[in-house]
């Protein structure tokens, strides 16, 4: 029967934020009933699943094969931790500088290659990957430490009033940044600019015919993913107190991958589930450490066998739309 | 030669001057002159691998022309970029259906508006006033023009569920989204049945009266090529070989020899796209 137009949407969306509430209630509560440890384990799961929001930009909305997203995160990392051994610059303010680093690093080195299609595209980003990770090794400038990398990154401190350097304050850190991530990816997911990255996704000859410049939205999808794997770097880095080049190897960019593959290609929640998957699993399972790759090869083989789509692919055309114009409830027949 | 035709007395909305494109040895298309005239349909006719679907890519910008020009209204767009093409007013569809297949009838349609709105990053994040209210045209326009079309009540089903005519109704529906002057169709009737190629010729003839629009369709369907043009340009290897109004194309013995002589064969045959 005739229903008033917002009942359908009131609905979905009171049971949506009833389940974001009962997430962020056990986000919440859960470090205060763990150890440490478990806390520890929990800001890795933050920081894998910011970086597999920022490839998700990059291979779930617009569907550009890009191996080498290390290499994004490598900047971000390394940005952070020669900034603040040299000039002591403190971490919070280079949290934003190095998402610039990063995504600047994006912008030059994707621009002359942004229009290669699928494997192409995946062959030049890996590669870039490994470019990165080489010349760290080799010690440019005598900048990065090579293979030793950089020693005695600060804690991110807000004069003598915030001082985050427990694994407490970390978990929140990371975790806030995730929030914060999560809603501004979602509003862009449901805008002209989201809608555009998926038109590119689905049929870019399709997208270009419809007054998409394919080519710059491409470019902002991979300088937005490089600057949230620089964020992702950059607390990283002051986590760990040092970096070096073997944390920013192909076989990270190889996790994040499967981490927007196994949650579901532009999915927000796919990409969070993926990341528990790909961060929280190996800890849990430590005794079964040596199969490790046994369990994840079989288990991405299953995926692709059973479940294409991801294991939350984004459900389009759940949420309702009723007429904007007040139609008078008839159907259009 | 040409009779005078109908719509003369309109102003030029398409032109195209010596027009021609080559793919390594094959000139695709040879030396095109074309006039679409405000309010009109033309038709583009001609057999399999004639060029008419290289002249729709070269005119909506897919491909650059080796030599000639193309005039919309008068400005050069010569060489411009499809999305670029788009926001001057030409709007097209491609002969086998490219939609967004994964994505909902609602949010296809909503393509055709990208162009005629201008949100950025930031005011997509932070949802300014702005922003909400040119999400809301950009619905209502949808809207109207899913109605149009018959398929607002599939507005949330996926562009690849719903059937072929539909789909074919759909991306006819996106295009008129992005508000044009020049509609562009790549064979609206191929794979559509006869009943289903009446009611696009009912639609296309409401829509361009209705509205300040000009056609210009490809065509294998002679009756519908007979039943709604105004002007018939056919072409044959790359070639011009004769315009006229539908009843004079019909009766040319040049254009019975190219083309009319072989209709019996399959009409819903493609062209065998240029490569290069």
């Amino acid at each position: 029967m005739e229903q008033t137009p917002l009942a359908g949407i009131g609905r979905l969306a009171s049971s949506r934020q009833l389940h974001i509430a009962l997430a962020t209630a056990v986000f919440l509560i859960y470090p205060f009933l763990v150890s440490d440890y478990f806390i520890d384990i929990a800001f890795y799961f933050g920081i894998y699943t910011l970086l597999g929001l920022s490839l998700n930009i990059v291979l779930g909305e617009v569907g550009l094969f890009d191996l080498g997203h290390a290499g994004f995160y490598a900047i971000g990392a390394y940005t952070t931790a020669i900034l603040n051994t040299k000039f002591g610059i403190p971490i919070l303010v280079l949290l934003p500088l190095s998402a610039l680093a990063a995504a600047l690093f994006a912008y030059v080195v994707c621009s002359p290659v942004i229009h290669l299609q699928g494997d192409y595209l995946l062959i030049v980003t890996l590669g870039m990957g490994e470019i990165v990770r080489l010349a760290l090794i080799n010690n440019p400038f005598d900048l990065t430490g090579g293979p030793n990398g950089v020693y005695g990154i600060d804690f991110p401190s807000l004069g003598p009033w915030l001082v985050i350097d427990s694994s407490l304050e970390y978990y929140f850190l990371i975790w806030l940044i995730v929030g914060l991530t999560i809603l501004g990816l979602t509003k862009l997911q449901d805008s002209r600019i989201g809608r555009a990255w998926n038109y590119i996704r689905e049929d870019e000859t399709a997208a270009n015919a419809n007054g998409i410049d394919s080519r710059s939205y491409k470019l902002l999808a991979f300088v937005m993913g490089a600057a949230l794997a620089g964020v992702a770097g950059n607390v990283y880095a002051s986590k760990l107190m040092c970096v070096s080049p073997e944390s920013f190897t192909f076989w990270e960019s190889c996790l994040m991958f499967c981490i927007v593959l196994i949650g579901g290609m532009g999915s927000i929640p796919g990409v969070i589930i993926g990341a528990a998957f790909i961060g929280l699993f190996p800890e849990i399972f430590r005794p079964f450490a040596m199969y490790r790759m046994l369990i994840f090869g079989s288990a991405m083989m299953l995926m692709m066998m059973f479940r294409p789509g991801g294991v939350w692919p984004r459900k389009r055309g759940a949420v309702k739309y009723e007429s904007l114009l007040g139609g008078t409830g008839r159907t259009d027949a | 030669m040409p009779e005078p035709r109908p719509h003369a007395a309109g102003e030029t909305v398409l032109e195209t001057l010596g027009l021609t494109k080559i793919f390594g040895g094959l000139i695709a298309v040879n030396s095109i002159d074309l006039k679409v005239h405000k309010g009109e349909i033309l038709s583009l006719i001609g057999p399999n691998g004639a060029g008419k679907t290289t002249v729709f890519n070269v005119v909506t910008g897919i491909y650059r022309p080796e030599f000639g020009n193309v005039f919309f209204r008068g400005e050069r767009i010569t060489g411009k970029k499809p999305h670029q093409i788009v926001s001057h007013g030409i709007a097209r569809t491609f002969q086998n259906i490219r939609l967004f297949p994964d994505m909902t009838c609602r949010e296809n349609v909503m393509a055709g508006r990208h162009c005629r709105s201008t949100s950025g990053l930031f005011s997509s994040i932070f949802r300014t006033p702005r922003q909400r209210a040119e999400e809301n045209l950009i619905r209502e326009a949808a809207e109207k023009r899913l109605r149009q079309v018959n398929l607002w009540r599939s507005r949330d089903e996926l562009a690849k569920n719903i059937a072929y005519g539909s789909q074919r109704m759909l991306e006819i529906a996106r295009a008129l989204a992005s508000e044009p002057e020049l509609l562009v169709l790549d064979e609206p009737s191929s794979g559509l049945n006869p009943r289903e190629t009446r009611d696009l010729m009912a639609f296309l003839q409401g829509i361009i009266r209705e509205e300040d629009l000009t056609i210009l369709l490809i065509e294998h369907d002679m009756n519908m090529v007979m039943g709604i043009s105004d002007w018939v340009v056919v072409m044959d290897g790359g070639r011009k070989i004769a315009e006229g109004i539908p009843e004079d194309i019909y009766a040319d013995q040049r254009v019975i020899e190219a083309y009319l002589g072989k209709e019996d064969e399959d009409s819903t045959a493609y062209d065998v796209p240029a490569q290069h």
